[in-house]
């Protein structure tokens, strides 16, 4: 099955920018990841530009409205994803317990739809 | 012939460990869970004219394999997952065996997954391990069917959805997600024992389910101390059933109950789990009630209770399960060694934490009115009595709150032990 993890955390959460904290931050990911595509778990991941970039758009009675940032303005934000094949929930729920993110974010594990073939 | 009674024997026996195997082999719950129920149906027509058979477990397998292959087939499913249901009830057909300890621990593991929240957790354990029908778990937990249904429902399709596995996991998760059971059952077991909204005080049908599944779990996890400790935990807990309440169904308290009305049955198969826990050497939360409450039924009279080693094992709780309601119970041991001013001296701090509980009240109201502080007793009480939700409870409390009326003040009244109450 297919598992979209979706890591989300405050912005203020986390190893401050330009620590060393950081730097152990960034060796983690890039070990958590070589880990999945070694256990053959990876799809894709990817980190999110921060929210200041984020624009949302609606459209509404025909009308497109276009907002400056992100759709819901709540504590923690959504930061990256990744999706993963994997036999079943407790394998996804294994690696999300791993994600270097899951010790200060949280991390949502959403299973993907199955569209039958058209 | 095979009469009522008999019916209800093999349905205990035989109905977790057939949606087991159904389950394990289809991989899909509804589909398992009313095939399983199709064959009971049968067999209830059956059995009456043909006699009981020999293996009734094999024929009701059998049957419930056949069935499910119709179940599939009628399901919402997508014809290709019907197909894979198919296929799969043919391949067990020819080859499977019967249930494993495994299945039904997996079947356990899967009702009591943490991705489901806990409501959902006791009711499918519920209906899907213990066999008890929607409309029974409605009842019993107090919502409507419809309410009930959707709960079921709602859970079950997150199983099927998220893809939560009927599995039993790596040793490394195994104590974490056994121990998610083990709360499911307490649960269970807690609801029975004091129901917070009924009319009656003990709902024994609940406590009954709760004593099979603690059983049914040292069956399957033989060699876990707390599975051990958990089951010597309700044994003896319920061992104090009938003693418990009186012919109106009010509570009588511990100092005033019977003890001759307690199950020694009971009393020394829970000793017998504590002491079979103990020699596995890995004392833990379960095994440390399961001592407090042995300690409890080893007292002939209420006066001979020795609160000096409860206090120490409340003592032994509180740094591996640190809590205020585990405080409130240890400063209730506390008060019989060393008197009630001394108890509420260690409840101090802990208001806020427990302000919602109603034991706490209610075990501050005892204390403050054991210290002569009866104006301060009388408060607490009609806290206590303003957060009931149980009648008996409240007709109960409002007995305990009129004795204050006339009891002597603190002036008067020496302070001390008051164990001969």
């Amino acid at each position: 099955m297919q598992y979209m993890l979706l890591l989300y955390s405050a912005p203020d959460a986390g190893p401050a920018d330009g620590s060393p904290e950081q730097m152990a931050q960034m060796q983690a990911w890039f070990a958590y990841t070589d880990a999945l595509a070694a256990a053959g778990a990876l799809v894709s991941g990817e980190p999110l530009q921060g929210i200041d970039t984020a624009t949302t758009v609606q459209v509404r009675d025909g009308e497109t409205l276009t907002v400056d940032g992100p759709f819901a303005e709540t504590k923690e934000l959504l930061g990256g994803f990744y999706l993963l094949e994997v036999p079943d929930l407790d394998a996804a729920l294994g690696w999300a317990a791993k994600c270097p993110l899951a010790p200060y974010g949280s991390v949502e594990v959403r299973p993907l739809m199955v569209l039958p073939p058209r | 012939m095979i009469d009522n009674s008999g019916f209800e024997s093999i349905f205990r026996h035989e109905w977790s460990r057939l949606v087991a195997t159904l389950v394990r082999d289809l991989g899909d719950l509804d589909i398992a869970e009313d095939a399983a129920q199709d064959a009971f149906m049968e067999a209830s027509t059956r059995w009456p004219d043909s006699g009981l058979p020999d293996r009734p477990g094999a024929w009701l397998l059998t049957v419930a394999r056949r069935k499910s292959i119709d179940r599939a087939r009628q399901s919402n499913r997508s014809a290709a997952r019907q197909q894979k249901l198919v296929d799969n009830a043919r391949w067990a057909e020819q080859s499977a065996s019967p249930a494993l300890v495994d299945d039904q621990l997996a079947l356990l593991l899967g009702c009591c997954h943490p991705a489901l929240n806990l409501d959902a957790q006791v009711a499918l354990t519920l209906r899907v391990v213990a066999g008890l029908t929607t409309e029974q778990i409605a009842r019993a937990f107090l919502v409507t069917e419809p309410t009930m249904v959707r709960r079921i429902t709602r859970a079950k399709t997150k199983i099927r959805m998220a893809g939560i596995p009927f599995i039993v996991p790596d040793r490394e998760v195994l104590t974490t997600r056994i121990n998610s059971i083990s709360q499911v059952v307490y649960l269970i077991f807690t609801e029975g024992h004091s129901s917070a909204s009924s009319t009656k005080l003990i709902r024994g049908d609940l406590c009954d389910e709760a004593l099979w599944l603690s059983d049914l779990l040292v069956k399957l996890v033989p060699n876990d101390p707390e599975v051990l400790g958990l089951a010597a935990l309700i044994q003896l807990t319920d061992s104090r059933r009938q003693a418990r309440t009186d012919d109106d169904g009010a509570p009588v308290l511990l100092e005033d109950q019977d003890r001759g009305r307690w199950n020694r049955q009971q009393i020394e198969h829970g000793l017998r789990l504590i002491a079979e826990a103990h020699a596995l050497g890995q004392l833990g939360p379960f095994q440390i009630q399961a001592s407090i409450q042995a300690l409890h039924c080893a007292a002939p009279q209420f006066a001979d209770t020795d609160w000096v080693r409860i206090v120490t094992l409340y003592d032994l709780l509180i740094l591996r399960q640190p809590s205020a309601v585990v405080a409130l119970n240890r400063a209730a041991a506390l008060s019989h060694i060393e008197g009630p001013e001394a108890a509420l001296a260690t409840l101090v701090g802990l208001e806020e934490a427990l302000d919602g509980y109603i034991h706490f009240h209610v075990a501050r109201a005892e204390l403050l009115s054991q210290a002569g502080r009866s104006r301060e007793a009388d408060e607490a009480y009609e806290r206590a009595i303003g957060q009931s939700t149980n009648q008996a409870e409240q007709k109960h409390l409002q007995r305990r709150r009129q004795r204050l009326v006339g009891l002597p003040t603190r002036t008067d009244r020496a302070t001390g032990s008051s164990d001969s109450d």
